[in-house]
């Protein structure tokens, strides 16, 4: 019975990429198909969350998107049709999130990760160049020396 | 930097991603917060359910606590919810409007009548534009409404006696005795 629901559910979840947005809408009037792809493709499902709008084949996706097709045949901008369904469902229908106190995190959180890594990077490149500067003691530096000298001297004898 | 701290780091950036991760196993992210709250019921007239003739509009919601609940006869969990609203319904608490979502009427009338019928007036919802308004996008939900008709709350999911008894009905109470 478990397998045969899998197998179900298994199905069901390859064929839904093939058979999601088929409503046939006429874009000879005033709407425009590219504007509108663009548009239910930047707007995320509420119900198969990690989906957009164009993608999902959920029942609210259906008639999301006829309300989409709807606005905008009413002749409404972009950003009226967007803000229609912000006002309803929030900001989560954004795959696009506006620039406001609740999302800095997102917007400025990577740019911080990675000033930081850098700043760290900077920080360990320059403190590892002034430990080889000082890494030997006096003892050291002697032997140091005095190796090098034989070897050049053995260099100039060649 | 003393040696421990360096030594400390580590763990600390470890302990704070572990709670922080422990923190989103437990979010839901099928819960999105609704903007609704805080603003007027949105405005709708809908034939009743029972009464096709008759209408219910967002006005019923002004003068009184009442919750709003959206449910249908395809939702399987509204079947699991069902028995709680109508122990709800029965103890008198608060009212309780339906708004039957994307339904077929013979359907939800013979629901009604073989589970019996917790709501004083059904809004009958055909097309899901209503549910559109609402922000309704996963059955069953609830919004508590106050006085003024202003949504004060929304549950998403299906409501149990442990939502009801600590989140609802007090809430109901606190709403009643708010001046309005």
């Amino acid at each position: 019975m478990i397998m045969r629901v899998l197998c179900v559910l298994v199905l069901w979840c390859r064929l839904l990429p093939a058979v999601a947005g088929l409503e046939v809408f006429d874009f000879s009037g005033n709407v425009d198909e590219d504007r509108y792809k663009a548009l239910i493709s930047e707007l995320r499902c509420l119900v198969c969350q990690n989906q957009s709008l164009a993608d999902s084949d959920a029942e609210l996706a259906h008639d999301l998107r006829l309300e989409v097709y709807e606005h905008m045949q009413q002749g409404k901008s972009d950003a009226e049709v967007i803000d229609f369904l912000v006002a309803r469902y929030g900001d989560f229908v954004l795959y696009n999130p506006p620039l406001k106190p609740s999302t800095y995190l997102i917007w400025i959180g990577p740019f911080f990760l990675l000033a930081l890594g850098l700043f760290l990077l900077i920080k360990n490149v320059r403190q590892r160049g002034r430990q080889l500067d000082t890494s030997f003691s006096r003892e050291e530096q002697q032997r140091i020396d005095a190796l090098l000298g034989e070897a050049g001297d053995k260099g100039r004898d060649q | 930097m003393p040696k421990f701290v360096r030594y400390l780091l580590p763990l600390a950036i470890f302990l704070a991603m572990a709670a922080l991760l422990f923190r989103g196993l437990n979010i839901d992210p099928h819960r999105v917060p609704s903007p609704l709250i805080g603003k007027a019921a949105p405005a709708f007239t809908l034939a009743k359910l029972k009464d096709p003739a008759g209408t219910l509009s967002d006005a019923k919601f002004k003068g009184q606590v009442s919750l709003f609940n959206v449910w249908a006869t395809w939702c399987v969990a509204c079947r699991a919810e069902h028995p709680v609203l109508m122990q709800l319904a029965q103890s008198g608490a608060v009212p309780i409007y339906g708004l039957n979502y994307k339904d077929k009427r013979p359907e939800a009338l013979r629901w009604l009548q073989q589970f019996g019928d917790p709501y004083h007036a059904n809004a009958f919802d055909a097309d899901g534009r209503v549910g559109i308004d609402w922000g309704v996008y996963g059955t069953p939900e609830t919004f508590v409404i106050d006085k003024q008709g202003v949504i004060r709350h929304k549950v998403i999911g299906p409501l149990t006696q442990d939502i009801l008894q600590n989140e609802i009905l007090p809430l109901v109470e606190r709403l009643r005795a708010e001046k309005g």
